[in-house]
Formats: structure tokens, C-alpha cells, sequence
């Protein structure tokens, strides 16, 4: 069969310009299903873009992507209540509460015994508390949680999450990575993570592809970058690629 | 996993969603609940006191009672109509909801759905109290039109809905920028579709374009249902005609709107 189709996200020759601006300039890359992979970059690299073409939110320039066999964006409708996502880029309606939110998100992807989802994630996530409250009267700690279990009421076999832990203090933000890896393990989901926190992908991620100005500089498991670096962390190894240092033999001190 | 069913096709269930998150969020502010009466009121009472003026001096005015505020309340429901869709779909900008919303199953035309019965609602909620009103302040039932008044106010609806697809268009192609359209669009309408006064006071060429509108027709006809004491059918029939027209082409270029917005990358970024 097709790798393309049996893998849960192919991207191939991936391109998209605006205006003449590149943001992605040809990438390919397939993650296989159950994967957790870590998409690295500075500001500008091009992960969000390439994240806005997996979920069929931004037409690629040329290239394809194919999520659980789908097309995207022309076949979206097959697959995206099979997906969910988390970003910076979008918030929940402030004045509604929680429970409505999640109410309304969990009626639009057609989750069964809603209220009993709500419950169950509530319970897990720690949002009993507050189900009630007002979305916007809530700490930024607090959206976030309530951000992943909008992502995660439809069981997605396809999570993209970018940058999930921004703006959140270390110990919520630990919290928020641990909820991720049960998730992974109990669902056997494909998690497509775009941070800027190399602890958070040294952590979590099997396999990291790092952009740069649109394409991907490097693509491998943290280990095998560590060793072929010389580095000790995959920040040095990040800065490396930033800055234009090629591997091991050119490595700062 | 979840709704794979429910998400093929049409959706009634996603589009009861969609209502029920507008719901929520009116009844959630007691000023934006105000905000659907207020305007109206304030209108019907100063056209109608105004009326009130011009017919005790004038033997036609005194004649075809109610023009004014039939005009007023006509008005409302086609300028109210476009502004609760447009502005429904505004709150999703405003709240930065619209990639949330476009990344999960709802289709577009589910929002479209759901947009279409919240004006229905928000206009309701304004203009059942202010007919009312005008019942109590001038003895004029805008009620007792009975079967014109439901074809005055489909032709209306419909044109009001066409204009707030295209809006709706536009601010997702050109983000927050095309806010200002969604507010004023409506008032192009207004000199053009001859509210107040008949189409004969246009220039000739004007003319032209007016009959291309369909609330012209509306307006025509409220005026010689209050003046002359006839329903023109063939005025409503022709105003459908210009409303499937209008309709087509609302949606077409909503279509393509979405489509260049897709290209453009505005769909997550819409608040710029």
C-alpha cells in the first residue's frame, strides 16, 4: 500500500508562498500513526504555516498533504473530526463558560454522551472547579488546560499542537506535557508538537525535524541529533542549526 | 473515535451547536440584548412622532397613516437582518474563535445556517417589543398586514441574508479590515431602495438600478398596500426573482472569498 496512505500525516514538496515570500520551500516528511515527532525552528521557520497546511487551514502553493488518507485541504471533511489542534493563534469565546464551550466544541464534532465527556476530561484535567466560570475570567494556566480538553474531546488520532505550553509557568507546563504522553500512550494518537522548548521536545518527541527559512534543516530522533552534534542538549544542537554550524566537526566550543 | 457520521454531509446537529453558542452568548449581556431594541425604538418613535407632525397638516400624509413608521419597521428588519448575521459572525473574530470553528468538522455552510437563525432571533428579540410600541404610541399594527407582511418580510430577510454572506466573505478574506463594511453596508441600500419616498423621485437612471434591488420592490409595495389599499403580488414575486439572483451571487463570491482566503492565510490570522 501506499506509505503515504498508511502513515498518519505525509507531507511531500510541501511549498507555499505569499506574495513572493516563501514560508515553506519544499519540505517532505511522513510521521508514521502513534508517533509523537517535535517540529523545531526559530521565529519564521515555517512551522505554523506547515501545521495550517496539515489541518487544510491554508492551501499549499504545490505539494500535497495527506492526514489518515485524507487530502488536505480538498478531502478535509473526511478526516477532521478525526483530528483537533491547540494554538496560540485562537481562543475560546471569553464570556461563554467552560461547559458551554466544551458543550458546543463536543456537539460540533459529534462526540457521543457529551456531558459525560465533559466530566471525564474535567476530572482529568483538573477543570471541575471552574466548569462554570467564564472562559475569559480564567488564569492563562487555566485556558490552557481547558485548550487541551477542547483538543482532546473527540479522542483525535491526529493532535497537532503548537507551541501548547507558551506563556505557562514550569511546574503547569510539566503538568500539561505529562497529560500529553498518558494521552499518546492510552490512545496511541499521532502528535505533531511545533515548540520553541527544547526541554519540552527532548522530553516528549521520538523524532524531531528542524526548519529553517522554510525548509527542513535536520530530521531525526534526539538522540542520533545529539550524538551527530556533539551536543549535550538539542538547544545547542537548535543553535548550531540556527547559526549555520554543520555537524560535530565545526561545533562551537 | 468520534461523529465520524455526523460529519459527513449536512449537519443539523452541528448547526444547533452554532446556535446554542450565540445563544449563550446573548443571553450572557443584558446590554447586547438592550442593544436589539434600543435603536429600533428610538427610530419608530421619532418617524412616528414626525408623522404624526406632517399628517396634521397634510391631507395625503393624513391619508396613508403609518407610511413612515410601516417604512421605519420595513427598514429594520432588512438593515437588523444583515447586522445580527454579520455581527454573529464578527464575535467569532472579535473572540478569535474563526480557526478554531474552521478546523473542525462545522461546514460553511452550517455557520451560514446558523447565522441565518440567530438574525432571525436577534431580529425578534428587537422588533416584536417596537411593533408593539408603535401599537400603543400611534395605533399602528404592522401585525394586521397579515399575509403581506410575511412576503414583505421573506424578501427582506433573504436580501439581508445574501448581504451578510458576502460580508462574511469579505472578513474572512480581509480580516478585521473589512469590519467598517459590515457596519455601513446596508445604508448603500437605503437612498437606493427608496425607503421613504417612491422610485419615481429618482433620476430616470437611477431608476434602473433601484429596480435591480430587491427591497425596492418591498417598498413599493408597503406603500400601495398602506396608500392605496393594494397587495401587488406581482411586486413580491418579482422581488423573489431578484432575490435568488442576489442570493446566487452572495454565495458564489463567499465561495471564492474563502477559497483566496484559504491562499492568503487569513483564516488563522483573522484579526489583523
Amino acid at each position: 500500500m501506499d506509505l503515504a496512505v498508511t502513515s498518519a500525516i505525509a507531507v511531500d514538496a510541501l511549498v507555499k508562498r505569499y506574495k513572493g515570500v516563501t514560508a515553506v520551500d519544499g519540505i517532505s516528511f511522513r510521521l508514521k500513526a502513534g508517533s509523537i515527532i517535535g517540529l523545531l525552528g526559530g521565529n519564521g521557520a515555517g512551522k505554523t504555516t506547515t501545521i495550517a497546511m496539515i489541518m487544510g487551514l491554508v492551501m499549499p502553493t504545490s505539494g500535497t498533504v495527506m492526514v489518515l488518507g485524507a487530502r488536505m485541504p480538498k478531502e478535509r471533511y473526511r478526516v477532521l473530526h478525526r483530528m483537533n489542534f491547540e494554538s496560540p493563534y485562537v481562543d475560546m469565546p471569553m464570556r461563554l463558560t467552560v461547559r458551554q464551550n466544551l458543550s458546543v466544541f463536543a456537539q460540533l464534532y459529534g462526540v457521543p454522551d457529551i456531558d459525560g465527556r465533559i466530566a471525564n476530561l474535567a476530572a482529568e484535567l483538573n477543570l471541575s472547579e471552574f466548569l462554570d466560570r467564564p472562559t475569559g475570567k480564567l488564569s492563562a494556566g487555566q485556558k490552557t488546560r481547558v485548550s487541551l480538553a477542547k483538543a482532546l474531546l473527540n479522542h483525535p488520532e491526529v493532535l497537532l499542537l503548537d507551541e501548547p505550553t507558551a506563556s505557562l509557568d514550569p511546574d503547569t507546563a510539566d503538568w500539561v506535557r505529562a497529560r500529553l504522553e498518558r494521552y499518546r500512550s492510552e490512545h496511541g494518537a499521532t502528535i505533531l508538537l511545533a515548540s520553541h522548548n527544547m526541554t519540552e521536545v527532548e522530553r516528549l518527541c521520538e523524532r524531531v525535524i528542524i526548519m529553517k527559512k522554510g525548509r527542513i534543516e535536520d530530521d531525526d530522533t534526539p538522540q542520533h541529533l545529539l550524538s551527530r552534534y556533539g551536543r549535550e542538549t538539542l538547544e545547542q544542537v537548535f543553535l548550531d542549526v540556527a547559526r549555520g554550524r554543520s555537524q560535530h566537526s565545526e561545533v562551537a566550543p | 473515535m468520534t461523529g465520524s457520521d455526523a460529519s459527513i454531509g449536512f449537519s443539523v446537529n452541528r448547526v444547533s451547536a452554532m446556535v446554542r453558542r450565540y445563544w449563550y452568548l446573548l443571553r450572557s449581556s443584558w446590554p447586547r440584548i438592550l442593544d436589539l431594541i434600543y435603536w429600533p425604538a428610538v427610530q419608530m418613535l421619532m418617524w412616528g412622532f414626525l408623522q404624526l407632525y406632517v399628517s396634521q397638516n397634510s391631507g395625503f400624509f393624513a391619508q396613508a397613516s403609518g407610511v413612515f413608521i410601516g417604512a421605519v419597521l420595513l427598514w429594520d428588519i432588512l438593515f437588523r437582518g444583515q447586522l445580527g448575521f454579520s455581527i454573529c459572525f464578527l464575535e467569532e473574530m472579535y473572540a478569535r474563535n474563526l480557526g478554531n470553528l474552521m478546523m473542525s468538522p462545522l461546514r460553511p455552510i452550517e455557520l451560514i445556517a446558523a447565522l441565518m437563525i440567530m438574525s432571525i432571533v436577534r431580529l425578534a428579540i428587537g422588533m416584536v417589543p417596537v411593533s408593539l410600541l408603535a401599537i400603543a404610541f400611534f395605533g399602528f399594527n404592522l401585525w394586521s398586514l397579515g399575509f403581506a407582511l410575511a412576503a414583505f418580510f421573506v424578501n427582506l430577510i433573504l436580501t439581508s441574508w445574501a448581504v451578510g454572506i458576502f460580508v462574511a466573505g469579505l472578513l474572512l478574506r480581509n480580516g478585521m479590515g473589512a469590519e467598517g463594511m459590515a457596519w455601513t453596508i446596508m445604508f448603500l441600500f437605503l437612498p437606493l431602495t427608496c425607503v421613504y419616498y417612491p422610485v419615481g423621485v429618482l433620476p430616470h437612471w437611477l431608476q434602473y438600478v433601484a429596480w435591480a434591488l430587491p427591497p425596492t420592490y418591498v417598498f413599493e409595495g408597503m406603500r400601495a398596500l398602506l396608500i392605496d389599499h393594494v397587495f401587488r403580488a406581482d411586486l413580491m414575486l418579482e422581488a423573489l426573482a431578484f432575490n435568488v439572483i442576489l442570493f446566487a451571487i452572495a454565495s458564489f463570491a463567499f465561495l471564492k472569498l474563502l477559497a483566496s482566503a484559504r491562499v492568503q492565510g487569513s483564516l488563522l490570522q483573522g484579526a489583523d
